[in-house]
Order: structure tokens, then sequence, then C-alpha cells
């Protein structure tokens, strides 16, 4: 039996009278890039806290690789949170460690025994991988631009080669050209190492350029489908939002017209 | 199992099993280490049996390889090398033909090592770069206070401008919620020192000094001094951390970009927040200090209330209280001016945060101290 590598159930949280998810049900499957797409306040960053186990929902089950973390806590927690990666929006480097120290800190913590030339390496290995140049290793997050925030935060998330790999809004704040070389990178990446990328974003181009299936947010719960198929769905909020003046250029390229 | 090492004709042939993944890397690391290359020319690596190979395994192996190459073994693999190990070695490649990669601490402290630098040369700068860096903190401060006089200056004419509704919030902050606190330390502080001093005069059977004593310490010293202590421990780390991690979070920046002077809406009314609550705080401390005194009288000395009270308005002259009083404002203003100064050079990381954060109760505190010295001399010579 394979099981899907995210699976959430008839999730549900409220906080006080506010309903943000009522029965949401969510699929990641191998080897995928899914785009997670709502309008503001209907719950995204309310999701992947869940998922990542920040916060416990009020009821369903969410299964990583087949385990439920809402009834995990303690090391079996821990050591689920060991085979995901995950970028926040603003990037959430830590402000007092370089680079290289950042990217090492998940190796300290989980792989107890890499001697510390071998975290040297492997560290650079990543920071490499996320094309940063050598020498901003040794700089700290208050000295990088934009960009190369993104790519830091990216080579943390990489630092224990997960193979599920959670991105929070990782174009935003980049330029358009910023964005596609992100977009690339990730690509490659995902090709290369085999990643599922679960990737919450109002990028439009971001979407069209990298997303396999895309689940909606709407009326507290998530319509999934593939990116084709979704742009079709009558739901108005959908219609405006893959339908709207911004979008319409990926639309006919989509469509071939 | 990781790893099945055979032996063959020409060396090894080692057969990579299971998952190689970070997770796993203890046992990869234990299992590539164990493997002997001794007397090995050829060895054969299998890797169709692997169920994952991740980069950490990846680097590992390559690590191996490299290993036995320079043992001089030949290394060959049945079938195709993995393409992570290709990825790890177009990725790695370019850095270590550039130089080894920085091993931060380790290559800092050898570049340290390397520079030829005599010991007492090293303490010489070390004491300049303390007196350099004392003396732009001192330029710093002045500067700080310079501009916080001419914010002020500009603001008095126009009242709106001095921000009543946040200067009451700091009011509140700072006076009100120190009140409990501050009561209860002036207390016991005002009951350590009639016991003290009881027990000593007792056997000059002077024990009536007892509220001289209590009167006087209380109202001219300690009601202001600890008040001004405990204000600098709570106040003056919440200012410097609330402007630190508004400049941390780049508020500061906002604010100028929208024309608002920071020294105005953040600096100013928190200085004149301070320097209205800890006078107030300084009387209620005074108060209590003499509710002490009187307790402990009452129930150590058998001394009746009306006793002590009359003891009390003969003890004090009419500037007591105010000696003690007029120290409160400057207090005030070396508290604040410590967490906000400290509070607005913090830049970049959080560490930075806590250190200005230190920085400034123990500056708040030290200058409070200072200065209370400066006015007992000053308050000798003018004879109050």
């Amino acid at each position: 039996m394979t099981y899907p590598v995210l699976e959430v159930r008839g999730l549900v949280n409220r906080f006080g009278p506010q309903v943000v998810h009522e029965g949401l049900d969510m699929e990641v499957r191998e080897d995928e890039v899914f785009g997670i797409v709502g309008g503001s306040g209907t719950g995204k960053s309310v999701l992947l806290r869940s998922v990542l186990g920040l916060q416990r929902p009020q009821a369903g089950t969410i299964c990583i690789e087949g385990q439920d973390i809402t009834q995990l806590s303690g090391g079996a927690l821990r050591a689920v949170k060991g085979r995901y990666g995950v970028t926040f929006q603003q990037g959430a480097l830590y402000s007092s460690l370089n680079v290289l120290q950042n990217v090492q800190l998940p190796m300290v913590e989980h792989l107890v025994a890499l001697s510390p030339s071998a975290r040297d390496e492997l560290a650079m290995l990543k920071i490499r991988l996320v094309g940063l140049p050598a020498d901003a290793a040794r700089k700290y997050p208050a000295e990088l631009s934009g960009g190369m925030v993104k790519r830091a935060a990216l080579a943390r998330a990489l630092a224990l080669d997960p193979r599920l790999l959670f991105l929070d809004e990782p174009t935003s704040g980049l330029d358009p050209i910023g964005a596609a070389e992100f977009d690339e990178l990730m690509l490659y990446l995902q090709r290369q190492l085999r990643l599922t990328v679960v990737m919450i974003t109002h990028d439009l181009d971001s979407i069209f350029r990298t997303c396999n299936r895309v689940g909606v947010i709407v009326d507290h719960r998530m319509e999934t489908d593939t990116l084709e198929r979704i742009v079709d769905h009558p739901h108005p909020w959908i219609q405006a939002y893959f339908h709207g003046e911004r979008a319409s250029i990926h639309l006919k390229v989509a469509h071939g017209a | 199992m990781v790893l099945e090492v055979h032996s063959t004709e020409q060396g090894l042939a080692l057969d990579l099993t299971g998952e190689w993944r970070a997770l796993t890397y203890r046992q990869i690391d234990t299992a590539l280490a164990a493997v002997d290359l001794a007397g090995a020319h050829r060895i054969e690596i299998a890797t169709d049996r692997l169920a994952a190979l991740d980069l950490t395994g990846a680097w590992r192996l390559r690590e191996f390889v490299r290993q036995a190459q320079h043992l001089g073994a030949e290394v060959a693999f049945a079938g195709t090398p993995p393409d992570q190990l290709r990825l790890v070695e177009e990725t790695l490649r370019p850095i270590e033909a550039a130089g080894p990669p920085p091993r931060h601490m380790k290559a800092l402290r050898e570049e340290l090592r390397e520079l030829p630098v005599e010991a007492e040369v090293a303490t010489l700068t070390f004491i300049g770069r303390l007196a350099v860096t004392l003396w732009h903190d001192m330029l710093g401060a002045l500067a700080f206070l310079g501009r916080l006089t001419s914010t002020a200056a500009g603001a008095l004419p126009h009242p709106r401008g001095l921000r009543p509704i946040s200067i009451a919030r700091h009011v509140y902050d700072t006076g009100i919620t120190a009140i409990p606190i501050v009561a209860l330390i002036a207390f016991l502080i005002s009951v350590i020192i009639a016991y003290m001093s009881a027990q000593q005069l007792r056997s000059f059977g002077a024990e009536i000094f007892v509220v001289d004593l209590v009167t006087i310490g209380v109202l001219r010293e300690l009601g202001v001094l600890l008040t001004a202590i405990i204000v600098a421990g709570r106040s003056g780390s919440a200012f410097a951390a609330e402007i630190g991690s508004m400049k941390l979070n780049e508020e500061v920046d906002a604010l100028q970009a929208t024309g608002v002077d920071p020294f105005e809406a953040l600096v100013l009314p928190r200085v004149l927040g301070l320097v209205i609550s800890l006078p107030l705080l300084t009387v209620v401390a005074d108060l209590i200090g003499l509710v002490g005194g009187a307790v402990l009288c009452a129930s150590l000395l058998h001394m009746p209330l009306d006793q002590y009270v009359n003891r009390v308005s003969q003890a004090i002259s009419a500037s007591t209280f105010w000696v003690g009083i007029i120290k409160a404002p400057v207090f005030a203003v070396l508290i604040a001016m410590a967490g906000t100064h400290r509070g607005m050079q913090v830049r970049g990381s959080s560490r930075e945060l806590g250190r200005l954060t230190t920085v400034a109760v123990v500056q708040a505190i030290f200058l409070v101290i200072l200065a209370d010295a400066l006015f007992a001399v000053l308050f000798m010579e003018i004879g109050v």
C-alpha cells in the first residue's frame, strides 16, 4: 500500500466564532508540484501551520507519508518534522547566524552523526545547489538581498534532503525576472531530487510555470484539480481569479490560442 | 544494512542496499568507514539494489570514492553512476577548484593566527579601540541629547506635537503598573532600615532616632533611588526592546518615510512619560516607606502612632522631601535616554537587540547612581 505524500481529511479550524476551514480535504501525490491558492483571509497560512504541526486543528486528520501527525507528539512528531523542509514567506532566517550556520542548524539538530567538517561540506553543497555564490556562506541575513534570502531559506529547507518541501509565497517580493529564476531553480531541484512540492502562492505566473495541480480554498473547503481543468471551475471566485485581466495571457498560452 | 562487501580477485565489490538518506547517515558513515581499503586495486560499486539515494548519501559515497582513489584504487560503477552523484560532483567541483570551503570559525582562527601580532601591540590596540569606542559612545549620547532637546523645543509651541495620548500611555505603562512593586520594595526597605537601626540604637536608649533615620533616609535618598532602579529595570529595558524590535521590523524607517520624526513619535513621548511618572512613583515610595517605618516602630518599639508622627515632623525640615523628589525627573531623563538611545542603535539581528537591551539597563542604573552621587555633593555644597 502506498500512501499519498500528504493527505488531509475533514480538516476543521475555528478561532472562536470565526470559521476558517470546515471539512477541508487535500491530497498531494508523489513528485508533483501542488499549488495552494485562495483569497486573503481564506486560511492558506492556517492550513500550512496545521500541516506543519505548528497548531492543532479542531478536527480532521493530516497524514504525512501515512502518519497522522495530529495524533503524534514529542519524539515521533520531531522525527516527522525532520522529513519535510519549509521556507517561510519572509525567509525566517535566523538573524544572528550566518547563511552557512543557518543551513547547518537542522543538521546539528537531526543528524548528530555528522562531523563538523562533513556538515560544512554538505552545507556548502546545498548553498551552491540553490545558486548562491560561495562567499554568501559567511554573510548574515541582514546583508543579503531579497532574492538571496529566498535562496538561502531554500538551502536551509533542503538541509536534511527532505522528499517533501513546503514553500510559503516563495516568489513574493521578487521582481518578475527574479521570480522566474526562482521558479526555474525550484523546478530543476524538484526534478533532480525528486521532490514533492507544496506551494502557497498568489503569483499567477508562478502557478502557470510550475504547478501540476492546484487546490483553491473557497467557502472553507478546497477545490482541487489539474491546472488545465481548474481554470474552468464554475465557482465565481475561481473564475474571477483565473479569468481576470492578468490571467488572460496565460490562458491563451495554455489553450494554445 | 546499507552495504554488502565482497572480496574479489583484484579488490572489493560493494553492493549498496536500502535507504541512503540524510536520516540514515549514521549507518552509512559507519559502514563505509569500516570498509578495509588496504590492498584493493579495483573497487566495483553496484547501486541497482539501492532503494533511495539523496544528496547527503551521495556526498558520503563521493567522499568514499575519493578516499579510495587517493589510496591508488580504481573505482568503477556497475552500470551508470547514480544521477545524484553527478549532481554533487557538478555542484562541488567549481568551489573545490577555487579553494577549500570556508570552515567558518576554524578558517577565521587560522587567518587570525597568521597575522603577525605582537602581544603588547594587541593590548595597546585593544585599549585604543576601547577608548575610541567610548569616545564615540559619548559623542553619540551627546548628539542624541541634542536631537531630543531640539525636537522637544520644536514640539513645545504646538502642544499637539507632544502627543499627549502617547505620553499618557507611557505614564500608565511605566508608572501606574509599577505601583505594586515599588510600594512593596519601599515598604520592605524601610522595615529593614528601621529594624537594623533599632537594634543598634537600643543599646544607647535612643530608639526614638529610628524615626529620624527612616524618615530622612527614605525621603532624601532611598525612596527615589530604589524607585529609579526598579524603573530602570522595568521600563529602560522595555523602551530598548520596543524601539529595537521596531527598528528590526523596519517600522522606524516606515515612520520616517511617512514624514514622521521617530524622535518626536517614539523617543520624546517615552522621555516625557517617564519624567511625569517617576516623581509620582517616588511620592508613593516615600509614603509607603514612612508607613513601613510606622509599622515597625509600633510593633517592635511599641511606639504609639501619634508619637511617630510627631517625631517625623520634628525630624524633617521643609526641604527634606524636595531634596529627594527633585532628583526624580533627572533620573527619569537618564533612564529614558539610555533605553531609547540603545533601542535606536539596534540593527541587523536579534542578538543585537538582546545585547543593547542589556546595555540600556546596566547603563541606566549606572547613570542613576552616578547622578545621585553628584547630587549628594551638590546638596552638601549648598548646605541643604
